[in-house]
């Protein structure tokens, strides 16, 4: 009855759907107040009737209803809590259905709080989106219903692909999707925008907090993605440009791209066109990221569903709305007018230059990813793009990224000192090559990780800099601390968000210092790795509720003092008969990790243990932390927040204590 | 445990555990030279992933196929070669530089090109028509002549 209902709840709110797509839009174009004002109810009662639809299939799982194949496919009675939870975005038809959630999700956001927004703005831009999450509820009720039931109820249920019960990946698809799809926002903004003909500094405000939002979450998504692959898959690997993982880099670096264009827009009234492009392209990538990842035209670790059916259906939404809000640009964009005036070297200056490098390296990602399917397609001839050919091309593109970054915040609006920002980021330079000198001569090798070292430490410091120049004045301490504190948020979050960059960067460079051993040893040789030995001190079975694991209790010493343990094993899953890699990892000082697979046991004890030590390797995904924070606390900064006006502007008659 | 083991190879090609024990070759260099040649070789059977990282059982063919070669001598583009001629292009993780691959080589320069120069041109244009504002007319200029000349005496 409950599976029922919240089929029943998606059929409803694909009717609502619909009826929001056409009314407010009809509305804002006859300028009709009460039909643009049915957009605001419909968007919260869609979230509503798809949040029940979502609640009935979590049921469905919690309880272990066999009875709907989805729960039989994707779970098992013994499976732990967390995992019949997120087991139910595990799979094609669940992860479908998160994704028209937070869609509509966010369509009742727009509508809850956009007090201060024109009322036709509003009106078109929830149009706009409920056109989307109609046609994504249309994909999941034709093609991938998650409700459907099973007859006879088998007694059990297949459980979990082993690889996805994993913490790490029960938060991934979630964050991933908020990304992805908070970019809907600013792109139905862009196509509110390019119906009304109305394009101003203050749209650049109303959207800066949701591409703000979806890139916080898109930078987790992809962290979390990337570290999960890193304890998961067994050799520390982290990235491996595998046309899933570009999926999610592409809107990434476009979204990066529309963060800094968008702030031109706001502050300048200049890049409008340029704006509105990105916006419709950092959310066509998420749907072409939909696309690759969901139609099974790859075949990779993400993919789960192969299925011709869907790919037509959803590259067909792909076609629409690609295409349609191209279209739509085409014939709108001309009519907007240039904005400010600004020299080349100035603020706008620096933030075109980035838009320019940014959009390249996402051209890069884009071409290497689709090309080995269009030539495949239309040849017949099949190639390989992988990691040495993105290392080859975007690499170089990001060192002029990371060179120009603290220029940027250096230059002053309009017309900026070139001479003059960089003789105030003479210290980050010092600090940069001198780093390189030192790691070189300390680490030896090839030079390539001592380079990028460098950059990553001048970019570290130099993202400060002009936070510095702020402060430098100050005569006291707390006359000091007053003035940080002073200072705009945003101002703060530019720079952490740049050195959360310099810091992800630090720990890439420092994987050319890695050590790996590849070793067979019984319990109780010790092994030499870095600086440090590991023992493992005995082997042991261990039962889990749907699994069995070896563990290997291991110990790591220094000097010949244990100063960590670590239990890395192997589980096999009693359902599917599959075994699984539990990498022990140990960090150490400076986000160092020691990292110990088992990769066979034989039957008279011996091991084959893949062991390193990755220097800095933490610092990977802790400059992505980073980044996200800087990326909080701009979207804190009190421009942003919402309904501000209204309340600056009653502050004088009453003014409670904040 | 074997049994269990080969079931899960033959179940998840690319849960990796990559190069085993047995595999590696005496002399320190010439191991160091087949990781660096295994890392850019495609394990045909599996996702982007290189056959130095993929514990597939053709990819441990192919990386003993590699030290194999490397043992009789070849140099790296000889064993690179070698692969090519057995299981063609799809095998290098970097694509050659060839007719087929042209515009996805050229592609990033091309777009930073392109877009570098439409900037340029943007930012000319602009730079011209702020100066076609700022410099005034003959009559203008005539007159500001006799102003300054009438304020100087």
């Amino acid at each position: 009855m409950i599976v029922e209902i919240g089929h029943y709840a998606l059929v409803l709110a694909l009717a609502l759907a619909i009826v929001q797509a056409l009314v407010p839009l009809y509305g804002a174009i006859r300028r009709d107040g009460p039909l643009m004002a049915v957009a605001q109810p419909a968007a919260v009662v869609q979230f509503l009737l798809v949040a029940l639809s979502f609640a009935a299939l979590t049921h469905a799982y919690v309880m272990s209803d066999f009875s709907v194949v989805n729960v039989f496919e994707n779970s098992h009675s013994l499976k732990p809590l967390i995992y019949k939870f997120s087991g139910v975005w595990g799979n094609h038809e669940g992860s479908m259905l998160l994704w028209v959630l937070i869609l509509a999700l966010f369509g009742a956001t727009v509508a809850l709080f956009s007090r201060g927004m024109p009322d036709d703005l509003r009106a078109l831009v929830l149009a706009v989106q409920s056109w989307v999450s109609a046609a994504f509820l249309l994909f999941v009720l034709l093609t991938s219903n998650p409700f459907a039931r099973l007859d006879p109820t088998p007694l059990e249920g297949r459980d979990l692909n082993p690889l996805l019960q994993d913490p790490g990946l029960a938060i991934h698809p979630p964050l991933l999707y908020i990304g992805y799809v908070g970019f809907s926002i600013t792109f139905s903004f862009a196509a509110a925008a390019l119906i009304s003909g109305r394009i101003d500094a203050a749209w650049a405000r109303y959207i800066r907090p949701w591409t703000l939002g979806a890139w916080i979450f898109l930078t987790l998504g992809i962290a979390m993605g990337s570290y999960w692959a890193y304890y998961t898959l067994g050799w520390g690997g982290f990235w491996f440009w595998d046309p899933v993982e570009n999926a999610s880099l592409m809107p990434w670096l476009a979204g990066t791209a529309l963060l800094h264009s968008a702030a031109v827009m706001e502050k300048r009234d200049a890049l409008k066109i340029w704006t509105i492009f990105l916006a419709i392209l950092a959310f066509s990538l998420s749907l072409l990221g939909t696309f690759l990842v969901r139609s099974g035209v790859l075949t990779s670790v993400h993919s789960f569903a192969s299925d011709p059916q869907r790919g037509v259906f959803i590259l067909g939404i792909l076609v629409f709305f690609i295409g349609g809000s191209l279209a739509l640009f085409a014939v709108r964009a001309s009519a907007l007018k240039p904005g400010g005036i600004f020299a080349p070297v100035s603020r706008e200056g620096a933030l075109v230059l980035n838009n320019l490098l940014l959009t390249t390296s996402c051209a890069t990602v884009f071409i290497g990813t689709l090309y080995p399917l269009a030539l495949e397609a239309v040849t017949g001839e099949k190639i390989s793009v992988g990691a040495p050919f993105f290392n080859l091309t975007f690499g170089p593109l990001f060192i002029p990224i990371i060179l120009a970054m603290p220029f940027g915040q250096m230059l002053a609006w309009k017309r900026g000192d070139l001479l003059g920002a960089a003789q105030r980021l003479v210290l980050a330079v010092a600090i940069g090559v001198a780093g390189m000198v030192v790691l070189e001569a300390v680490r030896g090798g090839p030079v390539m990780p001592a380079i990028l070292a460098g950059l990553a430490l001048y970019l570290i410091v130099g993202s400060f800099v002009e936070i510095y120049g702020r402060l430098r004045g100050a005569k006291t301490l707390s006359n000091m601390i007053s003035r940080a504190l002073g200072l705009p948020r945003s101002a703060w979050g530019t720079a952490l968000a740049h050195a959360g960059v310099g810091i992800t960067l630090f720990g890439l460079a420092a994987t050319g210092w890695g050590v790996e051993r590849i070793v067979t040893v019984r319990p109780g040789e010790p092994v030499a790795v870095g600086p440090y030995e590991v023992v493992v001190r005995e082997l042991a079975p261990r039962d889990g509720s749907n699994f069995k694991e070896l563990v290997a209790h291991t110990e790591v010493r220094e000097a010949g003092r244990v100063i960590a343990q670590m239990d890395p094993s192997r589980r096999s899953f009693t359902t599917r008969t599959m075994v699984r890699t539990e990498a022990g990892i140990v960090t150490l000082g400076a986000g160092g990790q020691i990292y110990m697979n088992i990769a066979d046991v034989r039957v008279d004890g011996a091991m084959d243990l893949r062991l390193y030590w990755k220097p800095y390797v933490a610092l990977i995904w802790l400059g992505c932390l980073i980044m996200s924070l800087g990326g909080l606390l701009s979207l804190s900064d009190r421009r942003l927040r919402i309904g501000i006006a209204q309340r600056a502007s009653l502050r004088p008659q009453a003014a409670p204590a904040e | 445990m074997r049994f269990v083991l080969a079931l899960y190879l033959a179940l998840l090609p690319s849960l990796s555990l990559a190069v085993q024990p047995d595999e590696l070759l005496a002399d320190p260099k010439l191991e160091e030279r087949a990781r660096e040649i295994s890392s850019e070789l495609r394990c045909l059977v599996c996702q982007n992933q290189s056959i130095d990282d993929s514990d597939a059982g053709l990819a441990r063919d192919l990386r003993l196929l590699v030290r194999e070669r490397l043992k009789a001598g070849d140099s790296n583009i000889q064993v690179r070669d070698y692969l090519v001629e057995r299981y063609g292009d799809f095998i290098l993780l970097k694509p050659p530089f060839k007719n087929e691959t042209l515009l996805l080589w050229l592609t990033p320069f091309a777009v930073l090109l392109v877009g570098g120069g439409a900037l340029f041109a943007m930012a000319q244009r602009r730079r011209r028509d702020s100066e076609v504002e700022a410099s005034l007319s003959e009559t203008d200029e005539a007159r500001l002549k006799t102003l300054l000349e009438q304020d100087g005496r």
